[in-house]
Parts: C-alpha cells; sequence; structure tokens
C-alpha cells in the first residue's frame, strides 16, 4: 500500500469517527430534547449530520475513482452550482444561447482543460475567453434591456461556480517534489480544513455566541463563532500536516489563511441571497440548503489556495 | 410490449425533467386529495403538465391524466406518441368549428372514470408581461357538471425560462411546483365569481418575482 492511501485511510477513519460521534450527539439530543422532531434547531443538526455522510462518502467514492472521479464529482457541483446561481439572476430570452453554452460547453471544457493538464488555457478560459464570447452570443440577439446587468451576472456566476470551483480538483495538476501522487491529500486538506471552519463556527456560536458579527448579512454570524472557529480550524489544518508538503506552521498559517476566505467568501454569498430575497440557494442538501450554501467558503479559499502552493511549493 | 415502452419512455422523460430542473414540489399542509381531482396551473411552457406529472407521487401519477390541444399534440406521429400514449392526454379541440366531441364531455367523462385531470385554464401558453391570463369558462362548466369534485390550484414556477417558446436546447434552472389547498364550487356560485376566486387562490400560489424581473 503506497504511502497516499495509508495516509487517505487514516484520514477517512478519522472523519467517520467524527462523524459516529456527532451522530451519537445528535441522537442523545434529539432523545433529550426534541423526542417528537418538535425542536427545529435539533432537527436541522440531525438532517446536516445525515447530509455530512452522504457528502463524505461521494467525496470517498470519487477519491478512490481517482481523477477521473474528482473530477466528475466537481464537474457535477459546477453544474449544480450553475444552476442555482442562474436561477436568481437577471436572464432574458436573448440570453438563452449564452445560458447554455454556459451549461454544455464551459462546464465541460473547463473540466476538460484540467484531466488534459492544460494549465495555461484552463487559468484563462472562463476569465478571457467567455467573458468575451458570451456578451457576444448574447448581443447578437440585439436585446438592449439591462445588458451590462445580464452579461455581468452571467459572468459572475461562471467565475464563481465554474472557474472558482474547478481550483479544487486543479490542485492534482500541481508538480509538486517529494510528494508524488498524494496531491489528493491536498484537496483532503482544504475540504476539510474549510468545512470544519464552517462546523466549528456553527459549533461555537451555538455555544457561546452574544456578539452578532454581520447582523445585515448573516445574523446567525457572531464574533465568538468566528474567532473560535478560525482558531480550532487552524490548529486543526496545522495538526494535519502530516498530509500536506507543509510543515506545521506553513500548514497553520495556509488553514489561517483558507479559513478566512472563507469566512469572508460566505459573507459575500450571503449578500448576494439577500439582495436576491432569498434564505437559502437552493434545497439540494438536506438540511443545509443549496450546494451553493455548502460549498460557498470553498469557492473562495480554493483559488487563493492553489496559487500560493503553485507560487511557494510545485516545480 | 407498447405498455413496457410507454412506461420507460415516461420514466426517461421523468428523469430528464429532474435533471434539468432539479423541480422541487411544496405541498398544502393537509396534503392531496386521494380522490380523482382537477389540477389546475399556469401555464406558459409545452413542458408545463410534464412537471406536474413528474412530482406528483406515483400513485396519484397514473391517474393524471392531462388535458391539451389535439391540434399540437396530434401534429406529428411524436407527438402523438408522447400526447396520446405516455401521458394519455385529454385532447381537446381548440377550434370550435373543428370539434366533433364536447370538450366538457371529455372531460367529465374522464373524471367519471376514476381520472384527475391536469388543466390549463388560461387556455393557451401565456407569452404576455402578465402573470396570469383570465381563465377560459370551460372549467366553469366542467365544475358545474361535476360539483363534487375538488380543484387544487398548482403555481409552476421558473419553466417559462427553462425553455421559452421557440427554442430547442432547455436551460438548467431551478423549478418549484407549489400546490395550494383543494376548492370547490360554491352552491349558487356563479360563473364569474368562481374564476375569479380560481384566478385569485392560483396567483396566491406565485412567489414574488425574483430573478427574472420581468
Amino acid at each position: 500500500m503506497s504511502a497516499a492511501s495509508s495516509d487517505l485511510l487514516t484520514l477517512v477513519a478519522g472523519i467517520f469517527g467524527v462523524l459516529i460521534l456527532a451522530s451519537a450527539v445528535g441522537y442523545v439530543l434529539q432523545q433529550r430534547l426534541s423526542p417528537n422532531g418538535s425542536n427545529a434547531a435539533i432537527e436541522n443538526l440531525n438532517a446536516r449530520i445525515k447530509a455530512w455522510w452522504i457528502m463524505v462518502v461521494l467525496i470517498g467514492l470519487a477519491f478512490v475513482a481517482g481523477r477521473i472521479g474528482v473530477l466528475v464529482l466537481f464537474g457535477f457541483c459546477s453544474f449544480a452550482a450553475l444552476r442555482e446561481f442562474v436561477t436568481l439572476i437577471n436572464t432574458r430570452r436573448a440570453d438563452h444561447w449564452a445560458l447554455a453554452a454556459a451549461f454544455f460547453i464551459v462546464v465541460p471544457v473547463q473540466y476538460y482543460l484540467l484531466w488534459a493538464e492544460q494549465y495555461g488555457i484552463f487559468s484563462i478560459f472562463i476569465p478571457v475567453y467567455a467573458f468575451l464570447l458570451m456578451p457576444i452570443i448574447s448581443v447578437l440577439r440585439g436585446d438592449t434591456e439591462r445588458f451590462l446587468i445580464r452579461i455581468a451576472e452571467v459572468q459572475w456566476a461562471l467565475m464563481i461556480c465554474v472557474f472558482c470551483a474547478s481550483h479544487v480538483p486543479a490542485l492534482l495538476t500541481l508538480n509538486i517534489p517529494d510528494y508524488d501522487g498524494r496531491n489528493v491529500l491536498l484537496i483532503a486538506f482544504l475540504v476539510i480544513v474549510v468545512q470544519l471552519s464552517d462546523v466549528l463556527q456553527y459549533v461555537w456560536g451555538k455555544l457561546f455566541g452574544r456578539t452578532k458579527i454581520a447582523p445585515k448579512l448573516s445574523p446567525s454570524k457572531t464574533v465568538e463563532g468566528f474567532v473560535g472557529g478560525v482558531i480550532s480550524a487552524t490548529l486543526i489544518g496545522a495538526a494535519l500536516w502530516w498530509i500536506t508538503p507543509f510543515t506545521p506552521v506553513q500548514a497553520g498559517l495556509l488553514a489561517f489563511i483558507i479559513t478566512l476566505m472563507g469566512f469572508f467568501g460566505g459573507l459575500v454569498m450571503s449578500a448576494i441571497k439577500r439582495d436576491r430575497g432569498v434564505k437559502d440557494w437552493g434545497n439540494l442538501i438536506e438540511g443545509h440548503g443549496g450546494l451553493i450554501d455548502r460549498l460557498d467558503s470553498v469557492v473562495f479559499s480554493a483559488p487563493i489556495f492553489f496559487h500560493i502552493v503553485r507560487y511557494w511549493w510545485s516545480l | 410490449m407498447k405498455g413496457f415502452i410507454t412506461r420507460a419512455v415516461a420514466a426517461a422523460i421523468v428523469v430528464f425533467a429532474r435533471a434539468v430542473t432539479a423541480v422541487r414540489a411544496i405541498w398544502p399542509e393537509e396534503g392531496l386529495p386521494s380522490r380523482p381531482c382537477i389540477y389546475f396551473a399556469n401555464h406558459s411552457s409545452h413542458g408545463d403538465f410534464v412537471l406536474v406529472w413528474t412530482v406528483l407521487p406515483p400513485r396519484l401519477r397514473h391517474h393524471a391524466r392531462p388535458v391539451a390541444g389535439a391540434e399540437y399534440w396530434l401534429k406529428s406521429r411524436l407527438n402523438r406518441f408522447i400526447g396520446r400514449d405516455v401521458f394519455n392526454a385529454v385532447l381537446i379541440a381548440r377550434e370550435r368549428d373543428k370539434r366533433t366531441e364536447d370538450p366538457v364531455e371529455q372531460m367529465a367523462s374522464a373524471i367519471d372514470a376514476g381520472s384527475s385531470l391536469i388543466l390549463f385554464p388560461e387556455g393557451t401558453r401565456n407569452q404576455s408581461d402578465a402573470r396570469l391570463l383570465p381563465f377560459k369558462s370551460g372549467i366553469f362548466h366542467l365544475v358545474a357538471a361535476r360539483p363534487d369534485i375538488d380543484l387544487v390550484p398548482v403555481w409552476i414556477n421558473n419553466l417559462n425560462r427553462v425553455m421559452p417558446k421557440g427554442e430547442i436546447v432547455p436551460i438548467p434552472l431551478i423549478c418549484t411546483v407549489t400546490f395550494g389547498s383543494a376548492l370547490r364550487l360554491a352552491p349558487d356560485e356563479a360563473k364569474d365569481a368562481f374564476l375569479e376566486r380560481m384566478q385569485t387562490a392560483l396567483l396566491a400560489l406565485s412567489p414574488k418575482p425574483a430573478g427574472s424581473g420581468e
């Protein structure tokens, strides 16, 4: 067994341990406080834990299937996220072909470029080609009503849901000395740290939260939750240094950066939801809301994490 | 054999509709009537009845027959196969002078045979900026003939953006189908009052416009 797969096994065992503990706590809380399902907070907690099991198993299966599995999983995530995003933006009939191109050409091409390991074109395909070609497709229909808003929103949707999200599997393409065949663990590091940071902010907030940190954007986020969550997720990131090419201090520093990006990314995406008058992006994940509700912090931290690692660690 | 093919095609259409629209149904608190009833919905796309049909629980779906224009659904062999064989639509002639059967009688006899109906009382696809076109009177005459039947308002949201008129490629967008509480014809209720009440009940299910901003 290679070092990568034994590390991965240890990691999966650890995650299963955490989930079993969470499920046990959720069960006890339900028995004590919500035996007939009357306590909404606890029912939601248990729905979230159940959804976590499904997400962990899906990501685990993708890792087992290798590069193609990871690309297909994140390709699907981009598709579903884009569907949630475009549902909420201004579109008119004149955008029909541009939108069809976004879903059926841009998404597959972006992930194909990762498969083909064409980093140069991968990194500019959406910011340059899609950016210039999509408005051209829209303008051909001659509808100028709210034109700038329409093309800007579609580009934003593509940047967030496809370009940024695709930087998670892009970690597989990095060539890091003495880290051969272990890149999938970088994805695990990023996803675990960001998601644990979200969970820990929620837990710290529920336990000790007093002071709202952004009442206009996200009434459930508190200063106590933010500080506790970021510190504990940073420490966990440092403790996970053995699955990364980093030293413990470097791992902690990177974890700190990605949790901060994740937190502020969550605020940005909340602001968009408020602007559009919705509570959740969708209903794909029971208890969590839409896929973007779960993915927002990963999407904001992935490109930064990718470029830091690429600049300082890869060849 | 034909039964098998139509069932397979129906299943494929359900899977496709869900893959494109991730459609979600919102039910009334008391659930749907278990007896045959009339689902009446807003109409903006050829896919409307497919979406209602997709979200209905299989038990109810098998008895639900869309009411559709014969001109369109008998136009080609494919349309005929989908409309008549797969969805078992009650096909009514739109143009008065081409009618050989009375549409109200056709619908009433489908109900008598134990089917539910999926009905679009606007009569045609709504291409206007208004949220709802005025209802045609057919639904009133049908209910006057079968006054015990439950009427369930159904609001289909967003499907017109998935596939606007004249486009062939659907855009994946999230759709919702909201079912309201069952209504009945009140004793001695006049036609206009009844239609008005049904339109209000249906509009009450529509979310405030988000996104499309049209």
